[in-house]
């Protein structure tokens, strides 16, 4: 029960991960208490299920892929402290921040952080490089199989008739494998200024660089 | 210890008398009044006195919390975020929006990841669905255990009072309540049964409605619930079906205390299946075996069997087909609104000040959870008669029952979500994710997708409750 999971949050605790995210203290109480609230095995960490669990979450084309960028590097459970690290990276951008010490080191939800976030989804072997094959794993993520595909598979996993027949009235969308593929290679074509087929960071940032990042990846936090 | 022996009779007589003047009380003020269905006015009384001791236990945390210069915990009811109205069609198209050729390519780009990838963090932080599976957290506290969240700043007159309220609940109301619920359900299956050797007719029909109802009222008084019972001049009448929003297995006898109704449900063994048994000997209620539950239309057949005739009581359903913590209503299974007859709407609304009456049945079995009821100070609650409703012409049954659905929680002050409620257990549907990637798909290739399929499509997208369960 989230109620009274607040109390097992030492002061300690809340005071580190302010200085380290930027929260206020209600917002680091609200959110531990949501934390708890998704940790079904009461153990103090999230597994990949408990993300799951998550309806809106899971029926999100990437929600696969934005659950894992909470998990570090070959784990499986992820505490509050890390928790609370990925989600600093969609606070808004306030403007005394902006005017910082420069010495200080970058907060987590500077525009290249966010930006590095947005980047590490696409990336999915973490080499710093988005590839041809990466790009196009991503897009059909988005897009989805075609619908053939999918009907196929329906069918054979055994679903029950009012659903396929739904299916076969809507009108599909069809983006092919060949669609696909030249939609990857125009992006890395615009993006590739090295020549070595891939995106790199820099180059992801050069081209986003129009983007309204701060808005598109913030999350307004309530106090 | 041959000193006790003359205080031996004292205590016996002592015991005796102070055992007869307890049931003799129990009996004047609560029993009797049951069964003539009169009311002293006692819980009201109770219910008042409750409340400004909760408001002043409230005060003094956030005084203690203050001299301590510290944080109370406040729970989330405003939102822990604000979340962007705008769908994710037009978000995309924002960015769209900034290049003028019209090419009939497929147009990508890089930051559409962003948009996907906020909703996602988004709906990690707060999301519409799991929340209504947990008891609502509350501003002010009741003096349980169960709903604090601020034990720190609990002061030392805070903690006597809440000892005294331990006492209180534990020893005296429990055993109170634990007493009436065995009367009344002791009642109820020896009466019914009593009554079920008669023949059928009017004689049967009246006594078996004024057993039942005397039974409801004891068992309200056991849980000590105060019902407040607006728009009584809709009524469900008879040959038509009672739908309501469900929180907890305690809304049967909430709503039974104050009409006859036919139930509907599955066997159970142990108790609830004596009971079940019993009641059914004389007034018709429908049970299922666990095996016909599946079978749509022996279901369907049965209850329009029993609407059909006129001199049975109208069925009772929760179309939600699970309990849901009282602040929203989830998606409404569409089987009961297929047979065709009145459907009278109630919304029914818990005061969750008192003591949170959902049922978290994955947390906490019948028993317990009964036993969480009695040991609470009270089940305070709300019931609104709906005005009838029938079905539309050209309204399908779907649509029929979300628009029941929307004035049940318009009334009842409750989120009107299309989620569905079997989301407490299963997973949700992979065709709901490839409505997202198809609805990506289109903003990708752009108009040029013939026309004629794109009202079905967006319809059916926009009205994500269709693709689910097919039973009831």
């Amino acid at each position: 029960m989230g109620s009274r999971a607040s109390t097992l949050l030492r002061e300690e605790e809340i005071e580190e991960i302010k200085k380290e995210t930027g929260f206020s203290h209600s917002q680091i109480t609200r959110l531990y208490s949501r934390f708890t609230s998704l940790d079904k095995g009461e153990n103090g960490t999230l597994s990949r299920e408990d993300f799951q669990r998550i309806p809106e979450l899971a029926i999100n084309p990437l929600g696969d892929r934005i659950i894992n960028a909470f998990f570090p590097e070959g784990e499986d459970q992820v505490n509050f402290r890390g928790f609370m690290r990925t989600l600093a990276h969609f606070r808004p951008i306030e403007d005394n921040e902006k005017n910082k010490d420069p010495t200080a080191s970058e907060p987590l939800n500077s525009r290249t952080n966010k930006l590095l976030f947005a980047f590490r989804l696409y990336d999915l072997d973490r080499d710093d490089k988005i590839s041809r094959d990466e790009l196009l794993q991503v897009l059909r993520m988005m897009v989805g199989l075609n619908m053939f595909v999918s009907q196929v598979l329906r069918m054979m996993v055994g679903l029950n008739m009012f659903v396929s027949q739904v299916l076969r009235m809507m009108v599909g969308v069809n983006i092919s494998d060949e669609q696909l593929g030249s939609i990857a290679d125009r992006t890395i074509q615009e993006a590739d200024q090295n020549g070595d087929n891939s995106i790199s960071f820099n180059e992801f940032i050069k081209v986003l660089e129009k983007v309204d990042v701060e808005q598109k990846m913030s999350i307004r936090f309530l106090h | 210890m041959g000193w006790l022996l003359p205080f031996d009779n004292l205590l016996c007589m002592a015991l005796g008398i102070s055992f007869t003047v307890w049931f003799t009380s129990l009996l004047v003020f609560i029993i009797v009044p049951a069964i003539l269905g009169v009311s002293f006015g006692i819980r009201k009384l109770y219910m008042n006195s409750l409340l400004k001791i909760f408001e002043w236990a409230t005060l003094r945390m956030e005084r203690g919390a203050k001299e301590k210069n510290q944080h109370l915990y406040k729970p989330y009811s405003n939102g822990i975020i604000a979340k962007e109205m705008s769908t994710l069609e037009q978000e995309i198209q924002e960015l769209r929006s900034s290049s003028t050729t019209l090419s009939s390519e497929p147009e990508f780009e890089m930051a559409d990841i962003m948009s996907f990838c906020r909703r996602g963090v988004e709906s990690i932080v707060d999301d519409e669905v799991t929340k209504r599976f947990s008891a609502e957290e509350l501003e002010s506290w009741n003096l349980l255990t169960r709903s604090n969240y601020n034990f720190r700043h609990i002061s030392l007159r805070l903690s006597v009072l809440w000892g005294l309220g331990l006492l209180i609940r534990y020893s005296f109301l429990l055993p109170l309540r634990i007493t009436l619920a065995a009367t009344g359900i002791g009642l109820l299956v020896v009466l019914t049964t009593i009554v079920g050797f008669l023949p059928s007719g009017r004689l049967r029909t009246y006594l078996s409605e004024k057993i039942h109802m005397m039974c409801y009222r004891i068992c309200v008084r056991a849980l000590t619930a105060i019902i407040t019972y607006h728009n009584s001049e809709n009524k469900p009448k008879n040959g038509g079906i009672c739908v309501a929003n469900h929180t907890t297995p305690i809304d049967v006898i909430i709503l039974a205390n104050d009409g006859c109704y036919s139930m509907v449900g599955q066997v159970h063994g142990g108790l609830i299946g004596v009971v079940q048994r019993a009641m059914v000997k004389s007034s018709p209620h429908i049970w299922f075996e666990r095996s016909e539950v599946k079978d749509r239309h022996l279901v369907a057949k049965m209850l329009s069997n029993h609407v059909a005739d006129k001199t049975n009581h109208p069925i009772l359903i929760f179309p939600e087909g699970t309990c849901i913590n009282n602040t929203s209503v989830m998606m409404f299974k569409k089987g009961s609104f297929e047979i065709g007859c009145t459907v009278y709407p109630v919304a029914i609304k818990y005061d969750p000040r008192f003591g949170d009456a959902f049922w978290n049945s994955g947390k906490f079995g019948m028993v317990s959870y009964l036993l969480r009821m009695m040991s609470s100070w009270a089940i305070v609650c709300s019931v609104w008669y709906l005005p009838p409703v029938n079905r539309e012409e050209g309204e399908d049954a779907v649509q029929f029952a979300n628009r029941v659905k929307a004035a049940i929680a318009r009334q009842g002050g409750l989120v009107d979500l299309l989620w569905d409620g079997g989301l407490k257990r299963g997973k949700v549907k992979d065709t709901f994710r490839e409505e997202q990637q198809k609805l990506y798909s289109k903003v990708l290739v752009g108009d040029q997708e013939d026309q004629t399929g794109r009202s079905e499509y967006f319809t059916i997208c926009s009205v994500t409750g269709i693709f689910t369960h097919n039973h009831f």
